[in-house]
């Protein structure tokens, strides 16, 4: 039987942590996300787990301690946020160039400045063209049930990337909400051991690994992972319909919510998809034909499965929480629109961003984007596609 | 070994490599502008070259003895002829 219990965002990744028991974890503390390391550091301190916590001095060197460490032949895992995030950048790159399926969970916080410590997708989304699959949970228990899947995605030796589970800062990694969590021993059996085939402290096979890869090189082995990213669409699902069998929670590239027979719809990511149910199913019962597409999995991009799942609707809105900054749009909005236009799809389409540094984002801001659905629809007419959800403005 | 030709299908991730001992199949003779020449007949065998070698251009038997260059390795950087004591390695135009 599986495990009722009451935990925070954090608490659900740092018990994910414990019961994948991984080789090594080296992080560094910084908001939202410090309790996960922290959690993860009574585990190692009570001996509830055998990894190897290393207390780093700052972020690159997590993620450098990652590499090296999943290099030598051990599952390593991290957790940041945010500028935590941005000072690990470099060795991001080198995490999933070298092929490293590092597994790290990255609690959304707005990237600094102005200085702000609370919760949009501005981290996340400075990283989406670094090689990371990146898997995005609305609640706790997405969370965690991401985390339990995310090694066997992983390690996959036809994908070998590494990879990131996101949820959001404070709204969801401190917000204590029931969850159902997995027995140990089942968690450990899902996930297996890591036997990599090679790897450096393998005493019969010496390797070098990371060498310079000159002009003749470095294009095939970005071929190569770009390709690992394809192969990944279908390992998300194989490990989605094992991880169902073991549950009966149900994963996919996104949740289609109401959407079958709807008329306007959401897309958006964590937790204001939450919000986006509630308004959903409000505005059903005044019968006004609403529908949310929660995306999942935002890299690989399911561009295809998308733009399909769309492709039926009167007017779509693609809710940003972080702006590219690029006068055109958000990084969201710009996957989704590009994946209709190329499946043929072509359906009024308008950007939103929104919840920017934390702002909260109410069920009357979104029932105010199905408004405005509705009026694109009758008119035909999208206007400016770049707009600000609630930005206080002059007039 | 892999060379400009070889398809994407057949590089390893990441460019790992799986060999050891493999910088003897990456000759780096080409990238020499200089040579030097092995006198022999002035060559006392006193052993101050090859340990300067920065590479793999002077072969040495099992008695300490020095051979002429193995040119597939030696890049022409001209240690061992400035620490010769009797000119018995000259330095020419490649």
């Amino acid at each position: 039987m599986s495990i009722r219990e009451r935990l925070s965002g954090n608490e659900a990744v740092a018990t994910a942590m414990k019961q994948i028991n991984p080789d090594v974890v080296a992080a560094f503390p910084i908001t939202p996300s410090t309790e996960i390391p922290q959690y993860f550091s009574t585990f190692v301190s009570n001996g509830s787990v055998d990894t190897e916590f290393v207390a780093v001095e700052s972020e690159h060197s997590a993620m450098s301690a990652c590499i090296g460490a999943e290099a030598a032949g051990a599952r390593a895992m991290t957790a940041t946020s945010a500028n935590g995030l941005s000072l690990m950048w470099e060795m991001i790159y080198i995490a999933s160039s070298l092929r490293l399926p590092i597994v790290m969970s990255l609690v959304n916080r707005a990237v600094s400045g102005p200085l702000n410590i609370n919760n949009d997708h501005s981290d996340a989304m400075g990283v989406r063209d670094a090689g990371w699959i990146m898997l995005f949970s609305e609640n706790n228990q997405e969370a965690y049930d991401n985390t339990i899947m995310a090694h066997r995605i992983a390690e996959n030796k036809d994908v070998l990337l590494p990879l990131m589970v996101c949820q959001d800062g404070f709204i969801t990694s401190h917000s204590i909400e029931n969850i159902e969590l997995i027995e140990d021993e089942k968690v450990k059996s899902f996930i297996g051991e890591y036997k990599p085939e090679h790897y450096l402290l393998n005493d019969k096979e010496p390797i070098a690994v990371g060498p310079l890869d000159v002009q003749a090189y470095l294009f095939e082995h970005k071929y190569q992972q770009a390709q690992a990213m394809v192969n990944a669409k279908k390992v998300i699902i194989d490990v989605a319909n094992e991880f169902e069998k073991m549950t009966g929670r149900k994963y996919s590239f996104f949740e289609e919510y109401r959407l079958d027979d709807a008329e306007f719809a959401i897309v958006c990511m964590n937790s204001t998809a939450g919000t986006a149910k509630f308004v959903v199913d409000k505005l059903r019962t005044q019968g006004v034909k609403a529908g949310l597409l929660k995306v999942r999995v935002f890299r690989p991009f399911p561009a295809e499965e998308i733009a399909k799942a769309l492709s039926s609707l009167k007017a779509v809105a693609v809710l940003d929480k972080s702006d590219s900054l690029n006068a055109a749009g958000g990084a969201l909005f710009e996957d989704v629109t590009s994946a209709m236009f190329t499946n043929n799809v072509h359906v009024n389409t308008v950007n939103y961003i929104y919840g920017i540094g934390g702002r909260d984002t109410t069920c009357y801001d979104l029932e105010s984007v199905f408004n405005d659905l509705q009026e694109i629809a009758k008119t035909n007419s999208l206007g400016n596609p770049y707009r600000y959800l609630g930005v206080r403005r002059n007039g | 070994m892999i060379d400009k030709n070889t398809t994407a299908e057949n590089l390893t991730i990441g460019g790992n490599i799986y060999d050891a001992g493999n910088a003897l199949e990456f000759k780096t003779g080409d990238w020499r502008s200089v040579k030097p020449i092995f006198l022999s007949e002035k060559c006392k065998q006193c052993g101050l070259c090859f340990p300067v070698c920065p590479d793999d251009a002077i072969p040495v038997t099992n008695e300490q003895k020095r051979l002429d260059f193995n040119y597939d390795y030696c890049k022409g950087c001209g240690v061992c002829a400035k620490v010769c004591p009797f000119n018995a390695i000259e330095m020419k135009r490649n």
